[in-house]
């Protein structure tokens, strides 16, 4: 493959990294780890000191709706109070830098496609009609009354979301098990990144990440598993790009050559869905080499001995069989971040994705124990968020089995703890409920007959589609809150429309726990209630007001902060105020003087009890959907730069549409396709045909497809409804596949839009253009004049 | 050589298009992008890279040379401006002259449109907005010795060679360290490029 020539030059370029090498280097105070003073003070002027360009406008702090990254930005408000535009801002985490979504994101606040008045209609054969509030309220507490008279509490579920504010999760959590006293409740989260949650909890004993992000501009090696970060995280390459600016050396696995993987010194192009081969290949290189740290293993871990062992049965020879790749690059990766004075990994949905999602993570956990990399500035782990609140939104009891402050829903000390809290007796209080996609089947079989949705839109985000179109369209009754008509919605008997996060205050973790604050910066249009509201008026009729009698964000952040007091995630010392001074403040944050927690286990210990790091042996196996000469292939799904998840929100800006008009399938040239012929994808569970994108940049034995388009033209219409067994997270990344020639492409659908409006005409004219994507990274025309 | 310009490293493009998104939201000709996302590879890699203006200092930028209005005035601080709306006549001569395909044409209003270095902007001491918010710093906005500040080892060049014509521009481009053979009078050095070793 041609890489790019600096790529190449790199090596010759950059002096290998000593510290007096960087002390050479002339500082400039832009270069200041995020978070210090002289960060803050470089950069130009802040916008906030600047003379907003229109007359009358202000503009309003606060934070991208979208990743988990959660740059800082500004919404300009005009003098009427609405919002109109964005301006960079310099805070910490992004300092000015945003990525296309979070340019356009201000466009969806005034789309014309919100929903502005709640719809409704009594069965799914009648058309939704605008209705009051009064009305759609009362006919889901009927329903809801109805179906838990006559099947039991639990045949009512509520499936929540991590784009929601920490305030509205904690809602959700304890709407489910305090008004409507169901078990059934968890969240799209589980579709995120459930498995680095469970593999952290295993092996530290804590659900985050163990480094703020800008450790990495102070790494020595950086490891990048599973991530296509350039496109799905794109302001983290500048942090990555400074640690190469000093040197570091940049290991990407990746089934894809991604932007970031093309400018790396090595990149593992493994096949999917085996990872954990790879990286205890990795492991048994260094042991074998001698480069463990003996010392540290020694001291702060239990159960090396068998995970050595186990490393031992893969060795490279082994390895590079079971990966597709050379032996010797595993022997190289091993080196390179074993012998880095400082090493780091980061990994994301790429190798979490799997029905060993788990174990995946473990085994990368487990290299950054037997080299000691852990908890030092410029060594340790992170995991990206794939959703802007993917860390907050599973800690605060969103979760099957988890209640505030990440509690176990099973332990009785902590279910009277939160009895305590909520001023509920402990019998009243259900027990674990099932995954987002076990309540899907649970719907199937008609366990589950009635569905709340909020802020999750599981039409397309789900795996094989038409498991979950039957499972929904079983349910006697479905309500769903949102603010665009999703796919999901359409299906509902209720849709409430709720606000935008640029229309209510509440909090979000991002992917390095650290919590921030967003901003309202204009009212909601009118009809348009807050999450918060509906909930707390939905338990008031169901006679669970008295628990809910919250004004607004800030009070039930307050209960939030009280109810993860004491916990591991202890939310205690943060308040409103706090954050507005800081910039975000990280958990643990038990006082309100405690500086927060950017960087865990500083002092060895890790939050088990014994404080040692609990490393688990894994076996690597295949995928749960065997190949067959019928299904050779690997089909892999991801992001592009252009769209957010299920794209309900990006769907719609017309400047993300065109930049990325429809789905493709990317090949590899060795099939005999040419760009932009139409391709059929065919798995187990059905077939659709996308335009090819011919690339070198992919294995031959793999396909990719972007996922956040509805059926016809939607990968997760194709991909399998395997489980981890652990975290419950489906295997998007692998199953079995092949790839046909075909004659015709599928059209790209258009989103629903809702009664009595009309989409953006840019957008519906880019939506229809046949054209196929320009490169890998999925571009169509940047500009049409 | 401006003081303050834009850097383009391609290395570091992503291809996100953040940049594109960004002009498009700047206030100076909000809605439309200025800026184009090219792919050098197409087919076998992800590289890309972003065309700006390179607002080309010598000889006079083509596209103000050609203008038969005299629309396109050039700042002394080396901006080649947006072609004044009061002179434009909407000819298209400069899109025509630009080697790096910069100007459009509003057809609507038979105006002219090009990246003015988000003079409302870099007159108050911000970045334009494409360097502002591009997340890889593939757009960086500074003078040199910041750049090399930041970049330990980085080396740039500003001078794009078109069959016999030679191009110096406002806007320098990071090349590979071992292409750069020697300065040249604006103080940066030349390299060898589209294949072409200059110094012949
Ligand atoms: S989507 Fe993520 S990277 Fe892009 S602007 Fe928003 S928070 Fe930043
Ligand atoms: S914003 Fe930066 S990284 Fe993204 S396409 Fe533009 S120049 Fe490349």
């Amino acid at each position: 493959m041609t890489a790019d020539p600096r790529a190449a030059d790199h090596g010759a370029a950059v002096p290998p990294v000593s510290s007096g090498h960087r002390a050479a280097v002339p500082l400039d105070p832009s270069l200041a780890p995020p978070g210090t003073r002289a960060f803050r003070d470089a950069g130009g002027i802040p916008a906030d000191q600047w003379h907003a360009d229109q007359d009358g406008e202000t503009l309003v702090p606060t934070h991208c709706c979208f990743c988990g990254v959660q740059c800082g930005m500004y919404l300009r408000v005009d003098r009427g109070g609405k919002v109109f535009g964005v301006e960079p801002r310099n805070h910490d985490i992004n300092r000015m830098r945003l990525c296309p979504k979070g340019i356009n994101a201000y466009q969806q606040v005034n789309h014309p496609d919100r929903l502005t008045a709640p719809l409704m209609r009594r069965s799914r054969d009648e058309e939704f009609a605008e209705v009051s509030w009064d009305e759609a309220l009362a006919f889901t507490v009927s329903e809801i009354r109805r179906i838990q008279e006559m099947y039991g509490k639990d045949a009512f579920g509520l499936l929540g979301g991590a784009s929601l504010f920490s305030e509205k999760t904690y809602l959700v959590g304890k709407f489910a098990r305090v008004a409507l006293r169901t078990k059934h409740v968890d969240y799209n989260g589980r579709l995120c990144m459930v498995s680095a949650a469970g593999a952290n909890k295993l092996a530290f004993g804590i659900d985050r990440a163990g480094n703020p992000f800008s450790d990495i501009l102070l790494t020595d090696c950086l490891l990048i598993a599973g991530s296509n970060l350039g496109e799905c995280f794109p302001v983290l390459t500048q942090y990555v790009w400074g640690a190469r600016d000093r040197g570091a050396s940049l290991i990407v696995v990746d089934p894809r050559e991604t932007a970031v993987a093309r400018t790396a010194d090595i990149h593992v192009a493994l096949k999917p869905g085996t990872d954990s081969a790879f990286f205890n290949s990795v492991l048994s290189v260094i042991v074998e080499e001698g480069l463990t740290d003996e010392e540290y293993l020694a001291e702060h871990t239990t159960g090396w001995e068998e995970v050595k062992a186990k490393a031992a049965e893969y060795p490279p020879s082994r390895a590079a069989g079971i990966c597709g790749v050379p032996a010797e690059q595993i022997v190289q990766v091993a080196r390179t971040f074993a012998r880095a004075p400082k090493a780091m990994a980061w990994h994301a949905r790429g190798i979490e994705h799997h029905s060993q999602g788990v174990e995946n993570c473990l085994t990368v956990i487990n290299l950054c124990a037997a080299t000691g990399h852990i908890g030092k500035p410029g060594a340790g782990y992170g995991t990206l968020t794939g959703q802007g609140n993917g860390q907050g939104g599973r800690e605060h009891g969103q979760k099957a089995d988890l209640l505030p402050g990440g509690r176990s829903i099973l332990d009785e000390e902590h279910r009277r703890q939160i009895c305590e809290v909520w001023g509920i007796e402990e019998s009243e209080l259900p027990t674990a409920g099932t995954s987002m996609m076990e309540m899907v089947w649970q719907m199937q079989r008609r366990e589950i007959r009635g569905l709340i949705g909020i802020c999750n839109n599981p039409f397309v985000s789900l795996p094989n589609y038409r498991v979950v179109k039957e499972g929904y369209d079983a349910t006697e009754f479905h309500a769903q809150f949102d603010f665009f008509l999703s796919e999901t919605a359409a299906n509902a008997h209720v849709v409430f429309p709720v606000t935008t996060w640029a229309e209510d205050d509440g909090v979000m973790a991002n992917a390095e726990a650290r919590v921030v604050k967003h901003n309202k910066a204009q009212e909601p249009p009118p009809g348009v209630r807050t999450d918060t509201w509906v909930m707390c008026e939905l338990a008031r009729r169901l006679g669970a007001g008295d628990k809910f009698a919250f004004a607004d964000s800030r009070e039930v952040f307050e209960e939030l902060r009280t109810a993860s007091r004491g916990t591991v995630i202890d939310y205690y010392g943060i308040t409103y105020e706090r954050l507005e001074e800081t910039g975000g403040i990280a958990w643990p944050c038990p006082t309100t003087d405690h500086p927060g927690t950017p960087r865990l286990f500083e002092d060895g210990r890790t939050y088990h009890e014994d404080g040692k790091i609990h490393l688990q042996v894994v076996e690597w196996h295949l995928p749960m959907d065997p190949y067959s000469d019928e299904f050779p292939m690997s089909l892999t799904t991801g992001r592009t730069v252009a769209h957010f998840l299920s794209g309900n929100q990006t769907r719609r800006l017309g400047a993300l549409v065109e930049q990325t008009p429809r789905p493709w399938a990317e090949v590899h040239p060795s099939h005999g396709f040419r760009t932009g012929e139409p391709v059929r994808v065919v798995t187990r569970r059905g077939s659709e045909v996308f335009p090819a994108l011919v690339t070198e940049a992919i294995r031959p034995d793999t396909v990719f497809l972007p996922y956040h388009w509805p059926v016809p033209t939607s990968a997760n219409a194709l991909t399998i409804d395997a489980l981890d067994p652990r975290s419950k997270i489906p295997e998007y990344k692998v199953c079995a596949c092949r790839i046909e020639h075909a004659s015709e492409l599928d059209t790209v659908p258009s989103p629903p839009v809702a009664p009595g409006h009309v989409a953006y005409p840019e957008t519906q004219v880019s939506r229809t253009d046949p054209l196929p994507p320009t490169s890998p990274q999925g571009r169509g025309t940047s500009e049409r004049s | 050589m401006m003081g303050r310009t834009i850097f383009i490293d391609p290395g570091r493009c992503i291809g996100c298009q953040a940049c594109v998104s960004a002009c498009r939201e700047c206030d100076s000709h909000r809605g439309k992008s200025m800026i184009h996302l090219d792919y050098t590879d197409e087919g076998r890699s992800v590289a890309s890279l972003p065309t700006v203006c390179m607002h080309c200092e010598d000889p006079v930028a083509p596209c103000a040379e050609v203008c038969p209005a005299d629309a396109i005035l050039v700042t002394a601080d080396g901006v080649v401006q947006q072609a004044d709306t009061t002179r434009c006549i909407g000819c298209a001569n400069c899109v025509n002259a630009c080697p790096f395909g910069v100007p459009k044409i509003d057809l609507g209003a038979k105006l002219q449109l090009k990246c003015n270095l988000c003079y409302d902007r870099t007159a108050y001491g911000l970045a334009p907005m494409c360097a502002t918010v591009c997340p890889t710093g593939a757009l960086f906005y500074g003078t040199v010795e910041e750049l090399q500040a930041e970049r330990p080892g980085v080396q740039v060049a500003d001078t794009f060679v078109f069959g016999e014509t030679e191009v110096r521009t406002g806007v320098a481009m990071v090349v590979p360290a071992d292409k750069v053979q020697w300065p040249v009078p604006g103080g940066l050095p030349v390299v060898e490029i589209n294949g072409k070793d200059v110094r012949r």
